[in-house]
């Protein structure tokens, strides 16, 4: 089970898209993951063949837990590996790969071997899933609740009847509560967290700048007049663009805060703010958005945008954004300032794009004006590199053609 | 195409952008961007979905023309009808 953010400690399996005998190869969906950020798609990191399912669907196991076995190309039959020792305890699961390599087949000595050291169980589940009422039980399975979902407020937490009752009254009540694979309440809980946790531990600094992208809105109007309406592009791809390019340039800004120390990011993953109907809001990475040209970025950007409105996000997007960037659209306001997603250490902002009264070469002139605001941590990067990175992304916008 | 059948065209794309928005009951000269909260991608969506279904290219140009239920009845009923066969 992949951690798919800070604050996540365990997912419950939804749905397994492979069985074992299946090839699978690197970056392949393999399972969906429900979390409080909703539906997430798990990839592999390793090819070769599924060999065993360790966690059952609907099963809720912490962050780390081994959720299948890989055999990987090359890997010889266990039966043709020489005798070893007999293994004592099975030891405990790698904590950090999201599907497990396979572990070097071990065979006991006499008898005929298991091929493979079976998983330990996997007790925080199996513990949550023993403090549950009888008739608890029973109602949940009558309505089709999912244990997972309920909090339980009897002993230890035990869940109860009430608790369950509780919960399909909750379910009855809201009819656009659950949009998708979305659970807009539990993603609420997660954002609550997350910016709780950044307000408390990074000490944020702003700046603002404000921009003329007179430059891209012609170059935008050109360039779509002789698109059809799939290939065509929006100003936010060229923001993206400029700032992930800002980013390679100025490395101090891409990165995490890990153990009191910033960590650049070898690759430039940049997280998209997408806001969902309904009240939610998640910001997935687009991958390698300093390297892709604009046409494939805006193709990527609208993808990335309707998977996320639909619930349907991949878990390395969730986890690896280096840096985000936020922009409330055409709509709404001049002025943005985020709010740092952690461990990251900066946010980008983008107003709504105004006409104003600008000077160009001693005459003023109507122009349009953006404003761009960084939110930087101050424990990394201070306000002077700050500065510089945010007009570099003012001045990459004022090329639009060699973005 | 009637009049009545593009307006349901257009409702139905609309939905599907914005499934909790009660587009029977919408004032049509709304701006849809407030009144259904509908972004800069929803309407690119909004345009290439038409261009799928009805094999109408709206130029960015008239992006405005759009803007409103009514506005976005009113164009493609009248280029549908003059660009016959596209």
């Amino acid at each position: 089970m992949p951690s798919l953010g800070a604050d996540m400690e365990a997912g419950t399996l939804v749905e397994w898209l492979v069985k074992p005998g299946d090839r699978v190869k690197r970056g392949d969906v393999v399972a969906v993951v429900e979390t409080q950020k909703g539906a997430i798609e798990i990839e592999t990191f390793q090819s070769g063949q599924i060999e065993q399912i360790l966690v059952d669907l609907k099963s809720k196991v912490p962050v780390g837990t081994p959720l299948a076995r890989i055999r990987t190309e090359g890997e010889e039959k266990p039966a043709a590996i020489a005798a070893a020792p007999p293994p004592a305890v099975p030891t405990a699961p790698p904590a950090a790969p999201a599907v497990a390599h396979a572990a070097p087949p071990v065979v006991q000595a006499p008898g005929p071997p298991p091929p493979i050291t079976p998983p330990p169980p996997l007790a925080p589940a199996t513990a949550a899933r023993a403090r549950v009422s009888p008739a608890a039980r029973r109602l949940a399975e009558e309505r089709g609740i999912d244990l997972s979902t309920v909090t339980g407020s009897g002993p230890d937490g035990a869940i109860t009847f009430a608790d369950v009752e509780r919960r399909i009254g909750e379910a009855a009540a809201p009819p656009e509560k659950k949009r998708g694979g979305l659970d807009l309440a539990a993603m609420r809980l997660a954002i609550a967290a997350a910016m709780a946790r950044s307000k408390r531990e990074i000490p944020h600094y702003y700046l603002e700048h404000q921009v003329e992208i007179t430059a891209c809105e012609q170059w935008l109007a050109e360039k779509n007049a002789t698109l059809p309406p799939d290939n065509r592009l929006l100003l936010g791809a060229l923001a993206i663009k400029a700032v992930a390019l800002a980013a390679r340039r100025f490395p101090a800004f891409n990165g995490f805060y890990r153990d009191n120390k910033f960590e650049p990011a070898p690759a430039v993953h940049v997280g998209v703010a997408v806001a969902i109907r309904g009240g939610g809001l998640a910001a997935p990475a687009l991958h390698d958005a300093d390297r892709l040209p604009l046409d494939e970025l805006m193709s990527g950007m609208r993808d990335l945008v309707q998977r996320t409105r639909a619930g349907r996000i991949r878990g390395s997007e969730m986890s690896d954004p280096t840096i985000t960037i936020s922009s409330l659209g055409e709509r709404g306001v001049e002025v943005l300032y985020g709010i740092i997603y952690p461990p990251q250490v900066a946010i980008v902002g983008f107003g709504k794009a105004v006409v104003r009264p600008w000077v160009v070469d001693g005459a003023i002139g109507p122009r349009s004006v953006i404003t761009i605001t960084l939110s930087g941590d101050h424990r990394a990067p201070d306000g002077h590199a700050g500065a510089l990175f945010l007009a570099e992304i003012g001045k990459l916008l004022q090329e639009p053609d060699k973005l | 195409m009637t009049d009545i059948d593009i307006r349901k065209v257009v409702q139905e794309e609309l939905n599907n952008i914005a499934p909790e928005a009660d587009l029977a009951s919408l004032d049509p000269a709304a701006d849809l961007r407030e009144a259904i909260d509908i972004d800069s991608m929803d309407f690119l969506t909004f345009i290439t979905a038409i261009h799928h279904r009805l094999g109408l290219d709206i130029p960015e140009i008239d992006y405005p023309k759009l803007i409103t239920l009514k506005g976005a009845v009113a164009y493609i009923a009248a280029h549908l009808g003059s660009s016959k066969g596209a």
